[in-house]
């Protein structure tokens, strides 16, 4: 790739397209996708389904092939910045695996990275304690709730100490209240860890919460139609969500996906 | 014990038990009747009380259905009143055929288990080997059994290896089908989180596919292992085995001797009953070693 990504950049996307060919002819998941992701960012993907978000994260991630455009991730193909362990990928699901303890899976990426015992050890103990688990490093995965299941997968993602994480609609299963409390934790996990985070979802209120960049994606094709830079504070509590600051920026938000045509019958 | 283990789970077991022997003994009756009149009019008992007449049905030396009474002593004696080496014990005979039982059972999950790693790991053998084990389980057992057998014995094998290799071909079919289930098992996410950390396909079989195909290993030993004994006991039949609970149907059958052959079919069938419950017993035990929810 002959691309030289400004300085800082994480994620750089140019003219990114996917196509998928099906039965049914050819799906655009992704068209003319231009985005930079820099360092520190906290960035947002939103649209209704369809719209490429999960697939543009995928392509970052080396789980799905770009079909056109360029791409690089830490200024490398994201084949290579996969092989070299550049990110965390947290699922919708948290696909825990259920025959290992919540310390066993937390442990499952440092055995296949090759760390020493005592190293996960400590890794385990440091990442259960970002998010909140200490004390449940024993427990199998059926015995914690849903939104305790999804910080353990968050501190197996956080536990190899990657500094991009993907996380594709974490907290999309869980109910309003457990949603909120995590993505308070999430901000100050984030905070305190100075990674790199780009988040898909599907809620309004939850990206310009959490983001200091809202990506506005649309469908067929999947294209980006606003790129919104937050101009809320670093420090959010979660009263921020009622100040017209916040709602000024979801109602840009919203506006951009009207002008994708997401809001029309489908 | 548990106060809803006596209604809930003893009692219909117990009952369906009860309307078994009671069937049992009233066809035992019927079947036996007949020869019975014959046998008292050579006595020359003319007229007898129904009550004598039904005894004497129900004890004959050789009835053509033996009454459960009988059976039951029968076990009892050759199980429990003769030494274990002696050629009448029911558990010498078993202990033979469990063996090769065993042993089958051993190289057949063995055998199935290779299979099943070289089907999902490689796909030239997932078209070619597949049909060819299911057209394997089409050809009758007891057309292959006395083949073996010959053949082997032809080429000096003959004693426990020959009966083995045919419960190894009985065995290894659930367990390849099983097994192949099992390590395709994992979720797609479960894969995709394994390629985030760029996994190596040995690091993905031993840490996600070969623990996800535990409890399918289990279920096919479930059924592996009862198909073993059929596999012991078919291989003893064609060939006039010296010992076995083959053997002893055989006997059984050849000589009219319906007590000895109702009893080693009861003892087949505690043999199946054990083994199943043992495989069982190990599935729980590995169960909970991995965190099972217990039920």
């Amino acid at each position: 790739m002959s691309l030289s990504p400004p300085p800082f950049s994480v994620v750089s996307a140019r003219k990114l397209g996917l196509t998928f060919e099906t039965n049914d002819g050819p799906v655009h998941a992704l068209s003319n996708v231009d985005l930079e992701v820099r360092k520190g960012d906290f960035v947002s993907f939103i649209g209704p389904s369809g719209c490429g978000k999960t697939t543009f994260l995928r392509v970052i991630a080396d789980l799905e092939k770009a079909t056109a455009g360029e791409i690089t991730v830490n200024g490398m193909t994201p084949e290579e910045a996969r092989k070299s362990r550049s990110y965390g990928y947290v699922f919708q699901a948290p696909a825990l695996y259920p025959w290992r303890t919540i310390e066993k899976n937390i442990a499952l990426p440092l055995e296949i990275m090759g760390y020493s015992a005592a190293e996960r050890r400590s890794r385990i103990e440091r990442t259960l304690d970002l998010v909140n688990l200490s004390g449940f490093g024993k427990k199998y995965p059926w015995q914690l709730s849903g939104g305790m299941q999804q910080r353990a997968s968050i501190a197996r993602a956080l536990a190899f100490d990657a500094d991009l994480l993907l996380m594709d609609e974490p907290f999309g299963a869980l109910d309003e209240i457990v949603r909120d409390h995590l993505n308070e934790q999430l901000l100050k996990l984030w905070a305190r860890t100075e990674k790199t985070i780009c988040f898909v979802t599907h809620s309004i209120p939850e990206a310009v919460y959490l983001s200091t960049k809202i990506v506005v994606m649309s469908p067929r094709p999947g294209r980006v139609t606003d790129v919104i830079e937050s101009t809320l504070p670093a420090e959010r509590p979660l009263e921020i969500r009622e100040t017209p600051e916040f709602l000024e920026i979801a109602q840009r938000v919203r506006e951009g996906l009207r002008a994708g045509h997401s809001y029309e019958e489908q | 014990m548990k106060p809803d283990t006596l209604t809930q789970r003893i009692l219909p077991v117990v009952t369906i038990l009860l309307v078994i022997v009671a069937v049992w003994y009233v066809a035992a009756v019927f079947m036996n009747a007949p020869f019975q009149r014959d046998l008292d009019r050579r006595a020359n008992i003319a007229t007898s009380k129904p009550v004598d007449f039904i005894e004497r049905t129900l004890s004959q030396p050789k009835p053509v259905l033996p009454a459960p009474h009988q059976v039951v002593s029968n076990v009892f004696e050759n199980t429990f009143l003769r030494r274990v080496t002696s050629n009448r014990s029911l558990v010498y005979h078993a202990w033979v055929t469990l063996s090769s039982t065993v042993a089958g059972f051993t190289f057949g999950t063995v055998l199935g288990i290779l299979i099943a790693v070289g089907i999902v790991h490689v796909k030239a053998l997932d078209r070619s080997l597949m049909p060819w084990i299911i057209a394997s389980q089409t050809v009758p057992i007891l057309a292959i059994a006395p083949m073996v057998i010959v053949v082997l014995a032809a080429v000096n094998i003959t004693g426990l290896i020959p009966k083995a290799l045919i419960s190894t071909y009985l065995s290894f079919f659930p367990v390849a089908v099983g097994m192949v289930k099992g390590l395709r098992s994992p979720e797609l996410i479960q894969l995709d989180l394994m390629r985030t950390y760029h996994a190596s396909a040995a690091q993905t079989f031993w840490k996600l596919r070969v623990p996800a195909s535990i409890p399918f290993l289990f279920t096919s030993m479930k059924v592996a292992i009862a198909a073993s004994l059929v596999g012991a006991i078919v291989g003893e039949m064609p060939t006039g085995a010296v010992a076995g609970i083959g053997r002893k149907l055989l006997d059984g059958s050849y000589y009219s001797q319906t007590i000895d052959l109702f009893a080693a079919l009861i003892a087949a069938s505690v043999l199946a009953a054990a083994l199943v419950t043992i495989v069982g017993l190990a599935a729980k035990i590995v169960d909970r070693a991995m965190g099972g929810r217990p039920a």
